[in-house]
């Protein structure tokens, strides 16, 4: 896994790094450049393989289901940009030992440093498209945080959000479009997807694909109409305005149209919308370049403007112009980094960036001017520097296109328009900044050369462009070869390096660019006139009004939407449901099934329109709320009999004493609460509700009956034919319950121990002060607690105990069981509370009421943690495993235990939520309590 | 019969959506233990309505589907602790901010808590 780790050692550095922060900036940079390092060193043997031209794939499944696997590649085109990443970031870190200052947070910026590191290489060296996304975005993530690296600055908090929002935005797009090309080719492996080009070219969807996949490459790469925030992300400190902003991160989008260019390119919608975009950013960057005063910002939009030359030449879907794509990405980012850095330099020794203010440095910093000049000359494209080489190819290129008519010229002029324009902005660089007389109030006078090593990283990079420029076939030309073939699929066309290939009409353009800048920058004040009567646009107003505006409408929809009100949410969610349900309802035809309808017999009549009118009146009544209560437990009784009618006994059982415990508690809460419901509604609303209510009735009535008068098949018949055999009871429902879905069970009586707990928590500092009358405004009874109902409460209660017990014991196999059981003793002992109070029970009571929570899923858990003992899984009943002559069946007694635990957990959960209401009223003391 | 117990959850489930529609906390308390009435019966009633054929070994000739009991056994258990819970943040709610509102509106004439309610002396 040797790709992998290139990647994951700058990540490691990241987490490590920051730890050597306390020893200086020294020490930091020291253990900061140990990953690069490393990763170098393992690329080092692989080079052989890859000049070859062959493919180094690495894959590891990770979530195989959603296609995401953490494969890795190396083919000429991620070597190319990895060593562009490692080695630029070993200059930048270098430098960055000098730029920073000791108070500055070091640990952070280095540890960002190398996050952003180890995700670049992510993005270049990924085999999988999703995995490549996710690189993706985490370069926009650190960059962010980058650029506000100094974030006690607005500006410097303003661009990062900026950057953020629109890279972040394409990435949202390249997801779109990655999730498209992985339906399309079935797999977002690269190697697929490249083998699957014809497929995606010919595709209906290519189209959205094409333009998706472009939005991410154009904001990334900071393409018009999306650069302007590439500027603004020149708050950064300049290294990272070096490393991120001009040499690897905006290449990002330029490397995934090199990438994915197999696959997309060739066609006439690529050609117009590629090299439309970066003819437009070409001019753009470098005409806006000319006039800044800020060096920074004028690197910047140079920056922008080699980006959209890069783009045009994609664009262009030759070879050749492919092949000068890839190699000015080179060569932009040797000229450029250093640019960057001899900024940072300058900046550093006068304190500003201001080229109205910074004038004939010559005199102050020779060596770092030479430096500059050189690459800034390259900048501008002049022979014997890299620059030329890869602008010489571009123009060439530009004559190449077979464009109808008269618009064959426009290519041609525009490449050579927008040298003139670098050239001029290249020499305001040299001549602004180390000539043109003398510094004007530098806020550091007088400036000198910087320390030695801040110099070394520009050296290497300067350097690097003249061996370009010179001897390029020699020094680049085995790994341009390399990043060609692998981005043209390894149909790399014919072509030469060499510095000149005679007198020929790129050649032509290039002095006409040349000497045509120089003459605009000696004429500059015209264009300075000229330009200063636009109104400049400035975007970031323009954007943080985008912004503003864009949430504030955004905060209006929710608080519309989500306006605090329950009764709006319920009214959503019940709407929706019956909007989505009705379609399908019609789809199914709703009718009466193929069972037909059953009889009716007249005491089940009886006791349906009871529960219906019952039902009808609690929402009719349900101002008056002690009648609704009342209404409402007649209604729940009448379930109870329902269940016992169709054939469920042990519903039934549960039902009736559900009932019971839960009318109590809501009398105990209806205490604390007004006992009258205000009519508050208007009538228009009523009657919406009750349409809405009726609508939802009459669905749930028609999905019933159709259901009811269908055939159905079950799993049960399993359940049916085990349960003596395999559970060893004959009560169907109870062996379920604690022995086949026994897990289940655990589950449900763990819920309904948090619930107990939460409410028990919810209460315990609660002050809820009772009301010191009843609704009608009489006093409370003195008589707290009648006699009569303690004299026969006191004896019933061994009696139901007894009961309790009884129904427990028989429940595996007649109708009972844990919970029955729990909730019968339950009701004995809140009878006891109602009848005589709570200090009476309570001080009655020997343990603590949430003590029986506890004990009860103890019990229930190591029931079902013993079959480890035996060696099977979690909760296997034991009697289907093990035979116990004479003692009688081993399972039973598991599954007794089992039970023991539902049993004490009910009662726990019950007696707790009711007592934590109980004592709410010893609080408030407004009732006298003992008798 | 299906008629009847159809007619029967459509009913429960119109009261217990009309209830949850209301403003304050306990109707809305009410209303959802009613649809739970219909959600338990809606789920108990997938096994069909079958009459004396209680899913006990022995007891007799055929047998009703005994999962959609056991299932609607625990349903009505955790119905009454998520009943409680709603019950009791009700409770907290107006003893924290002394109203029982749910539907954002503040309490605009109940002077105190336990005071006698405006509305009580028109009746």
């Amino acid at each position: 896994m040797t790709l992998a780790l290139v990647v994951l050692l700058p990540f490691l550095g990241a987490i490590v790094a920051p730890l050597f922060a306390q020893a200086g900036r020294t020490a930091i940079a020291i253990a900061s450049s140990v990953p690069p390092v490393i990763a170098l060193a393992a690329l080092y043997p692989l080079w052989p393989a890859v000049e070859a031209g062959h493919v180094l794939v690495q894959t590891q499944s990770w979530l195989p289901d959603i296609g995401l696997s953490l494969s890795f590649r190396l083919d000429g085109l991620s070597l190319l940009f990895a060593l562009l990443i490692l080695i630029i970031g070993l200059l930048i870190i270098l430098y960055s030992r000098y730029y920073l200052k000791k108070h500055e947070n070091i640990g952070k910026f280095y540890s960002l440093l190398l996050t952003f590191m180890g995700s670049m290489l992510g993005i270049v060296m990924s085999s999988n498209l999703v995995l490549m996304l996710v690189f993706w975005e985490l370069t926009s993530l650190v960059s962010f945080l980058l650029i506000s690296f100094w974030n006690d600055k607005q500006d410097a908090r303003r661009g990062a959000r900026m950057a953020l929002a629109v890279t972040g935005g394409g990435g949202l797009a390249l997801l779109a479009g990655v999730l498209l090309i992985g339906q399309v080719v079935g797999s977002y492996e690269l190697d697929d997807v490249l083998a699957a080009a014809q497929l995606v070219k010919a595709h209906a969807l290519y189209p959205v694909i094409l333009v998706l996949v472009l939005l991410g490459a154009f904001t990334k790469s900071a393409q018009f109409p999306f650069h302007f925030w590439l500027p603004h992300a020149m708050q950064a400190p300049t290294p990272v305005s070096a490393y991120l902003h001009s040499a690897t991160m905006v290449k990002a989008g330029i490397f995934l149209m090199a990438r994915l260019y197999p696959v997309l390119a060739g066609t006439p919608e690529w050609f117009y919308l590629v090299s439309f975009t970066g003819m437009v950013t070409l001019l753009v960057g470098a005409y806006v370049a000319l006039f800044k005063h800020d060096m920074k910002g004028l690197l910047a939009h140079s920056t922008v403007s080699h980006l959209g030359l890069i783009t045009l030449l994609f664009g262009m879907g030759t070879k050749l112009a492919a092949v000068a794509a890839v190699f000015h990405v080179i060569n932009h980012a040797t000229f450029k980094a250093s640019l960057f850095m001899a900024t940072g330099i300058i900046d550093h020794e006068t304190g500003t960036r201001d080229m109205r203010q910074i004038n004939g440095l010559w005199k102050f910093m020779p060596y770092t001017a030479t430096l500059s000049m050189v690459a800034a000359a390259s900048m501008a494209g002049v022979p014997l520097l890299n620059g030329f080489l890869s602008k010489e190819m571009f123009f060439a290129e530009s004559l190449e296109l077979n464009l109808p008519g008269l618009w064959a010229y426009v290519p041609p002029v525009i490449a050579t328009l927008a040298g003139i324009f670098a050239v001029a902005y290249s020499a305001r660089f040299i001549h602004d900044v180390f000539f043109n007389g003398k510094p004007v109030d530098l806020p550091i006078y007088p400036p000198h050369e910087p320390p030695r090593y801040m110099k070394i990283p520009v050296e290497i990079l300067v350097f690097a462009c003249v061996m370009v420029g010179m001897f390029p076939a020699i020094s680049v030309g085995p790994l341009l070869n390399a990043a060609s073939a692998a981005t043209l699929a390894g149909d790399v066309p014919d072509y030469h390096l060499v510095v000149i290939h005679g007198f020929n009409l790129p050649l032509v353009m290039s002095f006409i660019a040349f000497f045509g800048g120089l003459l605009m920058y000696t004429q500059r004040q015209r264009f300075f006139d000229f330009h200063e009567r636009f109104r400049e646009i400035d975007e970031k107003a323009v954007f943080e009004a985008v912004v503003a505006r864009l949430s504030e409408k955004a905060r209006a929809l929710t608080s519309f939407i989500e306006n605090g009100s329950l009764q709006r949410y319920a009214m959503l969610l019940i709407v929706a449901t019956i909007v989505v349900a009705i379609y399908p309802m019609f789809e199914l035809g709703l009718s009466i099934g193929s069972m037909g309808i059953s009889p009716v017999d007249a005491p089940t009549v009886v006791a349906g329109l009871i529960l219906i009118t019952c039902a009808v009146g609690t929402a009719a009544m349900h101002r008056e709320r002690l009648y609704a209560l009342i209404l409402l437990s007649v209604v729940g009784l009448m379930v109870a009999l329902a269940f016992a009618r169709f054939s469920a006994p042990d519903l039934a059982m549960t039902q009736l004493s559900v009932e019971v415990v839960t009318i109590v508690l809501l009398m105990l809460a209806l205490y604390y609460l007004p006992s009258w419901t205000p009519v508050e509604a208007s009538r228009f609303r009523r009657w919406r509700d009750i349409v809405i209510a009726l609508l939802a009735g009459a669905g749930m009535f028609l999905v019933t009956l159709a259901m009811l008068t269908r055939p159905f098949d079950s799993i049960s018949r399993y359940f049916l034919e085990n349960s003596v055999s395999g559970g060893g009871g004959s009560n169907v429902v109870n062996v379920i319950l604690v022995d086949f879905r026994g897990f289940d069970t655990l589950g449900e009586i763990t819920v309904l121990g948090i619930a107990a707990l939460g409410i028990f928590a919810m209460l315990r500092d609660a002050k809820l002060a009772a009301p010191p009358t009843d609704g009608q405004g009489h006093p409370w009874s003195t008589d707290a607690h009648p006699t009569m109902l303690q004299q026969i409460s006191r004896p019933l209660l061994p009696m139901a105990l007894m009961v309790s017990v009884y129904i427990f014991l028989r429940g595996h196999n007649l109708p009972g069981g844990g919970f029955i059981a729990g909730l019968v003793t339950s009701v004995a002992l809140i009878v006891q509370y109602i009848a005589s109070g709570m200090h009476w029970s309570h001080r009655r009571m020997p343990f603590s009421l949430t003590t029986p929570i506890g004990l009860g899923l103890l019990a229930a858990t190591v029931t079902g943690m013993a079959s480890f003992a035996f060696g099977f899984p979690f909760l296997t009943s034991t009697f289907s495993h093990m035979h116990w002559p004479l003692v009688g069946d081993f399972e039973l007694a598991s599954a007794m235990a089992f039970d023991v635990g539902v049993y004490l957990t009910v009662v726990g959960a019950t007696l707790t939520i009711l007592a934590s209401l109980g004592r709410l009223s010893m609080k408030s003391n407004a009732m006298p309590e003992d008798s | 019969m299906e008629i009847l117990f159809a007619f029967v959850i459509g009913t429960l489930t119109a009261s217990g959506v009309y209830l949850i529609l209301r403003a304050r906390t306990f109707p809305v308390v009410v209303g959802l233990t009613m649809l739970s009435y219909a959600v338990n019966l809606f789920l108990f009633a997938t096994g069909r309505l079958v009459t004396a054929g209680q899913p006990i070994i022995g007891s007799a000739k055929s047998y009703t589907d005994p999962l959609p009991q056991a299932l609607v056994l625990t349903a009505i258990v955790i119905g009454f602790a998520m009943t409680a819970f709603v019950v009791v943040l009700a409770l907290r709610s107006r003893a924290d901010t002394g109203d029982d509102h749910v539907d954002g509106q503040k309490e605009a004439f109940w002077p105190e808590p336990g005071a006698k309610p405006a509305p009580e002396e028109t009746r």
